[in-house]
């Protein structure tokens, strides 16, 4: 199942937010939306999954048009775990249960509860399953929000910052727990990231916007210094370590001339 | 995606805690059957239990019959239905505004009611004067004081949902608008009440105190016919309720139409508020009250908290006028001064609670 995002555009009142923004995603892939503050990359992820209408462009899903299907089909078909989750005083098991709200009736029948419980064995949340969502840590909440996308049975996974409010044990745990999440299912994912270690780290592909527009994509190779320094204004230097590329920016313009200890990037 | 689930078997742990929460559920309804039969037997006269139950089960003839079938029975139903639709329309626009501290009473809903309500019995000759102020007031177009009411609480909710769709849900916001708005139809019924007589004034306020004992059969079955569509539509939309308890971001990707269940919701809501308004005065603090004492046993889950938050509203509006009628017995105390008095406290308590800074 590939996503395929043509010429896509959406204005709020009369400001351009997106213009012809194309992107991809496919099976077993994680791709992170990268960009500064007031980018568009969380109205892409909205416009992806109709949530905002966008103005012009298509979003397909295999052969399903996204934009001209009911709230419930699309429901049936993107699952989309947002930035901020309020949580209700409802346990892990009932949060979850509500990702069966697409496919559900006037009432839960068995296989709503099995599918539950088959999501929360397979992620190894049995001793979450009772506890109240609203008691739980960040890192707790975020994987139940993923485990209810996942009971959902979608076929696309948007992810928007899911990080954004975790320690860094956590980021990289939750970040490991989407891969494996994405791999078991064999799901395309996008998510929306400020932190571009992290998305080296995991992701598979990139989509760098700025103001609005698909400024560069690919995978790792179009993660430069000379692009970054464009897209976010500042300078950075890319080194390698490990094995990965690591994004260090620069405290101030001076350390872009060649600090001693930097290596030369990218 | 398919989650394969032939190899899952359910599980016991969660199938127990769903088992708590019915027979929570199951026990509140026992309490309000036995509660029903004792307060249809308290009253200036005291009638004893196993005379109500012999007269409400084989029908036997004599004072005690005519007391219950036509003075006890109606209040008590009335007391029992209105509970259970303020509750109702407290703990949905709780959920559909994400704000703890919403209910008819808290954003004005009832004030607007009662407002439409008195310019109907003013203005359009839909009620009469009684002589005595026990009967201040005699409904004799309950259509038109419906009507009325509705539109009015209508206008009332097109305010909160205008500041909802512009600004924001959040308590504070809602409870401001609830200020302005109870505020401005309070004006409203002092206008009216400035250019009537001192025996219409008198009137008035007396009706706009909430008192169960005012509804009669014909009252009652209006009231039923208003009350009960609504509770089902509620209970069939519970799901989209649990959904709008995460966020409207969240509630949307799960295919919920947020705005559209938001304003019907809403709407409703302000219809069983105005029914009871018309019938029964202003009952405040019942849609705050009931759906907080539930959720802290229950949680939120609304396919429990909802008919929870119905049954213990009609077990507090039926619990206090059965206190009403023996607390200064001959004399009968409106149940709107009761519940008042209960719900003004926890009101208090969870506006500290939500902010302790």
């Amino acid at each position: 199942m590939i996503l395929s995002v043509q010429d896509l555009s959406f204005r709020y009142n009369s400001h351009p937010v997106l213009q012809d923004v194309r992107c991809e995603a496919r099976p077993d892939e994680i791709v992170a939306i990268l960009g500064p503050n007031g980018a568009g990359k969380t109205t892409l992820l909205r416009c992806m999954n109709a949530m905002l209408r966008p103005k012009t462009g298509t979003v397909m899903l295999g052969q399903q048009d996204i934009l001209s299907s009911s709230r419930r089909e699309i429901a049936r078909s993107i699952a989309h775990v947002p930035q901020h989750i309020e949580p209700p005083r409802v346990t892990a098991f009932d949060a979850i249960l509500l990702g069966r709200r697409p496919w559900i009736g006037m009432n839960v029948h068995k296989n709503d509860i099995l599918k539950v419980q088959a999501i929360i064995e397979q992620l190894h949340l049995s001793g979450l399953a009772l506890r109240y969502v609203d008691a739980m840590s960040g890192g707790e909440l975020q994987k139940v929000a993923i485990a209810r996308a996942l009971v959902q049975e979608p076929r696309l996974l948007l992810l928007d910052e899911p990080t954004s409010s975790l320690d860094l044990k956590n980021q990289h745990e939750i970040m490991q727990f989407i891969r494996s999440v994405v791999h078991t299912h064999h799901l395309p994912a996008l998510m929306t990231m400020h932190d571009l270690n992290l998305a080296l780290h995991y992701a598979d592909r990139f989509v760098l916007l700025k103001e609005g527009r698909v400024f560069a994509a690919g995978g790792e190779e179009v993660i430069t210094a000379k692009l970054i320094a464009e897209v976010y204004g500042i300078p950075v230097t890319i080194q390698r370590w490990g094995g990965r590329s690591v994004v260090v920016p620069h405290a101030n313009a001076d350390d872009s001339m060649g600090s001693p200890g930097i290596p030369a990037g990218r | 995606m398919h989650l394969d689930i032939s190899t899952v078997k359910e599980s016991g742990a969660y199938a127990g805690y769903i088992q708590k929460k019915i027979l929570f559920l199951s026990a509140c309804t026992g309490c309000l059957i036995v509660l029903a039969f004792i307060s249809v037997g308290v009253g200036s006269v005291m009638i004893p239990f196993s005379d109500v139950v012999q007269t409400l089960v084989y029908h036997t003839s004599g004072n005690a019959e005519m007391i219950i079938w036509n003075i006890r029975l109606p209040r008590v139903l009335a007391a029992i239905i209105c509970g259970i639709g303020l509750a109702a329309g407290g703990v949905v626009l709780q959920s559909v505004l994400r704000n703890p501290l919403s209910s008819p009473y808290t954003l004005g809903v009832s004030q607007a009611a009662a407002f439409g309500a008195a310019i109907a019995i003013t203005m359009f000759g839909a009620g009469t004067l009684g002589r005595l102020v026990s009967d201040a007031i005699v409904v004799n177009n309950p259509y038109l004081v419906t009507i009325c009411a509705f539109l009015s609480s209508l206008a009332a909710t097109s305010v909160i949902l205008l500041v909802a769709k512009y600004r924001s849900t959040s308590p504070e916001v809602m409870i401001l608008v609830g200020v302005a708005l109870a505020a401005l139809f309070t004006a409203g019924i002092t206008f009216l009440q400035y250019f009537s007589s001192a025996e219409q004034i008198a009137a008035i306020v007396f009706w706009t105190f909430g008192d169960v004992g005012r509804a009669t059969w014909s009252d009652l079955a209006i009231i039923i016919a208003v009350i009960t569509p609504c509770l089902v539509y509620f209970m069939v939309k519970r799901w989209d309720y649990n959904a709008l308890d995460s966020g409207d971001e969240m509630a949307k990707s799960l295919g919920v139409n947020a705005e559209q269940v938001r304003t019907v919701a809403m709407f409703l809501s302000s219809l069983i508020a105005a029914v009871v308004v018309s019938f029964l005065g202003i009952i405040g603090f019942i849609g705050l009250v009931s759906p907080h004492m539930v959720r802290r046993i229950i949680g939120d889950d609304q396919r429990y908290l909802l008919p929870g938050s119905c049954i213990v509203g009609g077990i507090i509006l039926l619990g206090a006028d059965t206190v009403a009628r023996i607390i200064i017995a001959p004399a009968v105390l409106p149940a709107g001064v009761l519940t008042a008095f209960l719900g003004a406290p926890l009101f208090l308590y969870l506006l500290i609670r939500r902010n302790p800074s």
